[in-house]
């Protein structure tokens, strides 16, 4: 192994920001003709290690040397010279234009359009790449800009390829054809560089393993010579227990019941179809389904942040149309989690106190806000949830992904609610933040809270949540009882092959106790399209 | 009588034209640059500064190429220095793009006001007949040639700035959207990040363009003052109004040099409009806000029908610094 080429080698590199170090003494070794995993918790530093070979940032101190002499890689373009190409996880496109010219953009490249097209065609059929290069990069799916940007990078020659979380947003089918490229391009020759936080992939794909922890370098591993949890073992420091645990209490009656719901998305199509569900007081309902089925609308629809036809009730009572503030009026305590924490769920550039005071300035009366109590308030949460930062007045859009969420969630729970609805609670934190969040579920869960959660990881899903609602393309495939089911049988359903409700006498997602009667609900139903007339 | 309002029309539209091309060209890079109005002001008088040293330099000798020659040349000298003091604030010193945009409307139309006031202009009406020179088109008669005429008077009676603004909007057009610079160009207005990302010079591109496209639209000031106002009018109140007309001319151009021609000449169009007609002085300031009301139906329907190609630059207004978190 030790005397193969070397395609990348780090000595000691260090970056900081702000006074904390992102990077701390990094040594990394890169071979040709590998795939290594660069694995480590949010804020260890990843990122912060891919910017500086690809540009974007400078070292403040160490060497890199690309195949054996020493680089100074000052821009983006300086990286592009030395063969390293990186696909960022948030894409670098420009979304009003075609594929081509995406491709293009930068490169001196005098030649002919129909030149250009066949070169690119060359490389599309090589790796096995499907790609229209005149549709626009609106217009496309995730994994088809993702297919673009690595096309951009491959066009531009490079033999080094960087891909922070490339599969974070794909199916498992597109991570298949993914990886099925990375693995050719191996063959080929090319080294890769990939970040991603799923341990079975990183066992998957790559021959080595190199894991950061706080910014620092820790090991690096062969992969078939480890196991996951030993590897989770140097990320996180010490020993920790990987079972997540599923709270056995009694479930209690509905809480909120739904029926007839019908979702727009923002452009006018259908984001959800004809749903049935209930949620129970003490019990969590899992919503599994392909990113963008209709979950992220199902949230909005029942926090009251977008219009829907059908009937969502609470206790039996129609909360039909309220907005958020008429559904807090009226007493009952929803707490949101969603998906986007720093623009639905936070103010970026407000304080941690301010981000509080957001949810309890109309809790006392005069014009003035009670900023000191607020201020208690977070230094409690701060406290409690173990959240890192400089203090109670740091704008949160400075804090890593883990403590934004932490805070977040520490103010949802803090008005102890009775119902939460949670959209990818754990989206891009790393295992601790993540077990923090499921143990504070689980509290309220105990509590009685009825909870909807709408997670992305199947193993999560099943061993966390008592019930699960599989939604393809905004259709209810089915809602099955996690100790029934299999994996395989909601990736059945995720993926539309199964339908449960099709050929099943029992209607999904009616309550055996609904707390509405049957004459109830029609009546309520035909309120809503009066309503909605008007 | 329609051939004196569309030959007015055209001629009035070319302020703004001016002004839009070059608030365009900025903000295709991303920057929203409110100093347009000082910058116009600064256009105006850089032109009359260079015309009066024309002056002192051959004396009554009158050369009208090089007297337009020195009038551009001074004008877009003194609009690009605008520019380059609002790019070195926004794309140097990431100060917001707003307030920097404003307070170069306050030094533009200050500035003005105060060398201006002392200024020598009696020599303005004079400079203002080589702006102005037409093309002599002949007297034919009969039908066809009262045709030709009105033809002629529309299209040809102009002065050698209003063919060079025309010339400039399709130049932009082709420069935009046909070559590669202009590929980056829009790149970077849309995404800073994927440019710098391509290795495309982000800060360089932005300073040419801003500089560009100052220059540009200082000639708008140039213009209304030797050509449209035929040099009686050295008024920096008139130029800020033409300067917030034109922004809203970029709005309602959707970010396209042709519609950007053509927007002007209906602007220009409303403005002279009130004197074709017999209203009062209250009818007057109706017709005065038509091109606003204009402006905001249009940005009312695009939103609504909320096509990606007619929308600004994405990154417009927001100042990119590599290193952010």
């Amino acid at each position: 192994m030790e005397n193969r080429e070397i395609a990348i080698q780090c000595n000691n590199i260090s970056k900081h920001f702000k006074g904390v170090y992102a990077n701390k003494n990094i040594n990394l070794t890169l071979y040709k003709g590998e795939i290594l995993s660069i694995l480590g918790e949010n804020g260890s530093g990843k990122t912060t290690l891919m910017n500086m070979l690809s540009g974007i940032y400078q070292p403040e101190e160490g060497e890199i040397y690309i195949n054996g002499e020493l680089a100074s890689i000052h821009s983006p373009k300086d990286a592009f010279t030395y063969g390293i190409g990186m696909v960022h996880q948030h894409f670098k496109l420009v979304e009003v234009f075609t594929a081509l010219e995406n491709i293009i953009l930068g490169i001196n490249d005098r030649r002919s359009v129909k030149e250009i097209t066949a070169s690119i065609k060359e490389i599309t059929s090589k790796y096995g790449f499907e790609i229209d290069l005149n549709k626009k990069i609106y217009n496309m799916s995730v994994s088809e800009k993702q297919t673009v940007e690595i096309v951009k990078v491959l066009y531009r020659n490079a033999n080094i390829l960087i891909l922070d979380e490339p599969t974070a947003v794909l199916t498992p089918q597109e991570i298949d054809k993914l990886f099925f490229v990375m693995e050719k391009m191996r063959d080929d020759g090319k080294s890769i560089i990939i970040i991603t936080h799923k341990l079975n992939e990183v066992m998957r794909i790559s021959d080595r393993i190199t894991i950061l922890r706080k910014g620092e370098y820790i090991t690096t591993l062969n992969t078939n010579e480890t196991n996951e949890k030993e590897i989770t073992e140097f990320m996180v420091g010490r020993k920790i227990d990987l079972k997540l645990e599923r709270l056995r209490i009694l479930a209690g009656p509905p809480v909120l019941e739904a029926r007839n719901l019908r979702i727009l998305k923002d452009d006018g199509t259908v984001a959800i179809e004809n749903l049935n569900f209930f949620l129970r007081g003490g019990q969590i309902l899992g919503v599994a389904g392909i990113a963008g089925c209709g979950q992220k609308e199902l949230c909005e629809a029942i926090v009251g942040l977008r219009p829907y036809e059908g009937v969502i009730t609470h206790k039996g009572e129609s909360i039909n149309g309220f907005t958020p503030q008429m559904i807090k009026d009226i007493g009952i305590r929803m707490s949101f989690i969603p998906e986007d924490r720093l623009g639905l769920g936070l103010a970026p550039d407000l304080s941690i106190t301010d981000n509080l005071l957001l949810k309890t300035y109309d809790e006392k009366k005069g014009i003035l806000v009670d900023r000191k109590s607020a201020r208690n308030d977070a230094v409690q949460l701060i406290e409690r949830y173990k959240v890192v930062t400089p203090s109670t007045e740091t704008p949160v859009k400075n804090l890593s992904g883990g403590n934004v969420q932490k805070i977040l969630v520490g103010r949802e729970i803090g008005n102890d609610p009775n119902v939460i609805i949670t959209a990818y609670p754990v989206r891009g934190l790393d295992i601790n933040s993540s077990y923090m969040i499921y143990d504070i579920l689980n509290e309220e869960k105990s509590k009685n809270t009825a909870i909807l959660f709408v997670g992305e990881d199947l193993d999560v899903l099943m061993t966390f949540c008592d019930k699960i609602m599989v939604l393809c393309h905004g259709v209810n495939m089915g809602i099955v009882h996690t100790k029934n089911t299999t994996k395989e049988e909601i990736g059945l359903m995720m993926t539309g092959s199964l339908d449960l409700t099709k050929d099943n006498k029992k209607i999904f997602g009616f309550a055996d106790d609904s707390l509405v009667t049957d004459e109830k609900w029609e009546e309520l139903l035909r309120e809503d399209q009066i309503r909605r007339k008007k | 009588m329609l051939v004196t309002f569309l030959a007015g029309a055209i001629s009035m539209g070319v302020i703004y034209l001016y002004a839009c091309l070059g608030e365009t060209i900025i903000e295709k890079v991303g920057n929203l640059n409110l100093g347009i109005p000082g910058i116009m002001c600064l256009g105006a008088l850089g032109g009359a500064i260079g015309i009066n040293l024309y002056y002192a330099i051959f004396g009554e000798v009158t050369i009208g190429i090089l007297i337009v020659f020195f009038g551009i040349l001074f004008s877009m000298v003194f609009a690009g220095l605008g520019g380059l003091i609002y790019s070195f604030l926004t794309v140097s010193l990431q100060a917001n793009q707003n307030v920097t945009g404003l307070a170069l409307t306050t030094f533009g139309v200050g500035l003005m006001k105060f060398i201006g006031s002392n200024m020598n202009v009696s020599r303005f009406p004079q400079a203002s007949l080589s702006f102005k020179n037409g093309i002599n088109f002949g007297n034919p008669e009969g039908f066809l040639g009262t045709i030709y005429k009105g033809f002629c008077e529309i299209f040809l009676s102009h002065g050698i700035l209003v063919y060079l603004s025309f010339a400039l909007a399709v130049i932009i057009f082709i420069v935009v959207y046909k070559t590669r610079t202009g590929l980056y160009i829009r790149a970077i207005g849309e995404s800073p990040q994927t440019a710098d990302s391509q290795g495309i010079d982000v800060r360089g591109y932005k300073y040419i363009c801003i500089i560009v496209g100052s220059g540009i639209a200082g000639l708008g000031g140039l213009y209304y003052v030797f050509d449209r106002s035929g040099g009686t009018t050295f008024v920096e109140a008139a130029i800020e109004a033409f300067g917030w007309m034109s922004v809203a001319l970029v709005i309602f151009s959707m970010w396209k040099p042709f519609r950007g021609a053509l927007g002007s000449i209906l602007f220009g169009g409303l403005y002279i409009l009130p004197q074709f007609l017999p209203i009062s002085n209250t009818q007057l300031k109706i017709f005065a806000i038509l091109p606003y009301v204009v402006t905001v139906i249009v940005l009312i329907f695009t939103s609504i029908f909320d096509r990606k190609d007619s929308q600004p630059p994405k990154s417009l207004g927001i100042n990119y610094f590599r290193e952010e978190r």
